[in-house]
């Protein structure tokens, strides 16, 4: 990822943008930008993150494309990687539906609100978005470096709404060979926690796994395998509503965005593959570096600082 | 493993279904994205924007693009599919109905069953992705 930021095409091109007009050829963006995509998506696959994550503050950060556009497209990018995903979760029964439901209507809601608020605020001051993302982005590197999940969380009581919920379920552990049963406790707290988890994921276009999973994990107490697949899964419905607010809004424009989401998802694809072979603990700690840094250029971007150039 | 664990680590004949039309659904839109922007880049049908333009102004925000451009917000894009770059919206749309399309299912299921909590979440989301389909919010002004 550093080479892919560092290399000629990249540095050159940035530094042909001479009051706002391009002198590259249209289509240089673009194929840059699927390659671009295609490393993220097989860093992301073996860093353990999501591509719309990574997505919104890379591209805003080193591309010429507005922030607007950026974020709608990096929601369309989340979307496509979740129902990509979903289809498989479903099958095997490892993202649950019961615990989808609920939190997916609050989370999809807030994420419509986000959107709006988001567009708004771009349109008032562009300046506190960036800087609203790259505060956000910052925390989201620090949790993915701090943040310890627990495999198989106990939950000794099971409090009443999620019982009467039936936020509960069984499934069949592949590694250990035996049938797990879980429940959910601290649910209303776990509720709330999805109204800013759809706030953050509309209004900045993140995918929002890396904030379902410690919600759902760590707080209300579903086994990691659950939480790491309903939460896949929960980015299907909640991508989708915010997604609409921007694709509506025209922030969606093809000559970026399909080479976005066809790059990420083959990028997504040899991940898998290289998985098996590669050192994945090395690659998400450089992933967690390089989101740091896009939060912080982001943030001085924002701020005006203009340490990071 | 107990035959009722055998029972209750299966995914329910709804979630299969849902499963099923996801996947339908979702490569359906891979491909109909990649067809469509294949016809878009190769010029074989005209585009609303020159591409060229769309590079000089994809750096400006959202309202000011609008504008310059001339194009369409919301549903707007259906009277231009004639055009190879509102073609491409054939895909997105497709990615954006599908979960819609997936809750009508579960919809059905909770309702043959009586599951009345689940059935009014289900028809909640419906009615919440609709909105933010419609257009009603928040895709007007330039």
């Amino acid at each position: 990822m550093f080479y892919v930021m560092s290399c000629p095409a990249i540095a050159s091109a940035t530094e042909t943008m001479v009051g706002g007009a391009p002198l590259k050829p249209w289509w240089f963006w673009p194929v840059i930008l699927f390659f671009f995509c295609l490393i993220l998506g097989i860093l992301a696959v073996m860093a353990g993150v999501g591509g719309g994550v990574l997505y919104v503050p890379l591209v805003s950060g080193f591309f010429p494309f507005h922030l607007d556009f950026v974020r709608g497209i990096g929601l369309m990018v989340a979307l496509a990687g979740a129902l990509a995903a979903g289809p498989g979760l479903l099958r095997r029964n490892l993202a649950n539906l019961r615990l989808a439901l609920p939190v997916a209507l609050i989370a999809s809601t807030f994420s419509i609100i986000g959107a709006m608020l988001g567009l708004y605020l771009s349109r008032l001051n562009p300046n506190l978005i960036q800087s609203c993302l790259g505060a956000t982005i910052v925390g989201i590197a620090f949790l993915l470096l701090f943040s310890k999940n627990t495999e198989k969380p106990v939950v000794t009581k099971q409090d009443a709404i999620g019982l009467a919920l039936g936020l509960q379920g069984v499934y069949w552990d592949d590694g250990a060979r035996e049938s797990v049963e879980w429940k959910t406790h601290r649910t209303l707290l776990g509720l709330f926690m999805f109204i800013l988890i759809g706030l953050l994921a509309g209004m900045f276009g993140l995918g929002a796994g890396w904030a379902n999973v410690p919600v759902l994990n760590l707080l209300m107490g579903v086994p990691l395998k659950v939480s790491v697949a309903t939460s896949k899964f929960l980015l299907s419905i909640t991508d989708t509503s915010a997604a609409w607010i921007y694709l509506n809004r025209g922030c969606v424009i093809p000559l970026i965005a399909v080479p976005s989401i066809v790059g990420l998802m083959l990028g997504s694809i040899i991940g898998v593959r290289i998985l098996a072979v590669a050192k994945p603990k090395f690659i998400r700690y450089m992933v967690i570096t390089v989101l740091l840094f896009a939060g912080l250029k982001a943030l001085d971007k924002g701020l005006g600082l203009g340490i990071l150039g | 493993m107990t035959a009722m664990d055998n029972q209750t680590i299966k995914p329910s004949k709804d979630q299969i279904i849902y499963a099923n039309l996801l996947l339908i659904g979702m490569l359906s839109g891979i491909v109909i994205m990649t067809i469509t922007y294949i016809i878009y880049v190769t010029g074989l049908l005209p585009s609303h924007i020159d591409m060229s333009v769309i590079a000089t102004n994809w750096g400006k925000n959202i309202n000011d693009y609008l504008e310059i451009t001339q194009s369409p917000h919301g549903w707007g894009w259906l009277y231009l599919l004639g055009k190879g770059d509102f073609l491409n919206y054939i895909g997105f749309t497709l990615l954006g109905v599908l979960t819609i399309i997936c809750y009508l299912v579960l919809v059905r299921g909770y309702f043959r069953k009586k599951y009345w909590i689940f059935f009014t979440i289900s028809v909640l989301e419906i009615l919440v992705l609709s909105l933010a389909a419609s257009g009603l919010l928040g895709s007007g002004g330039h």
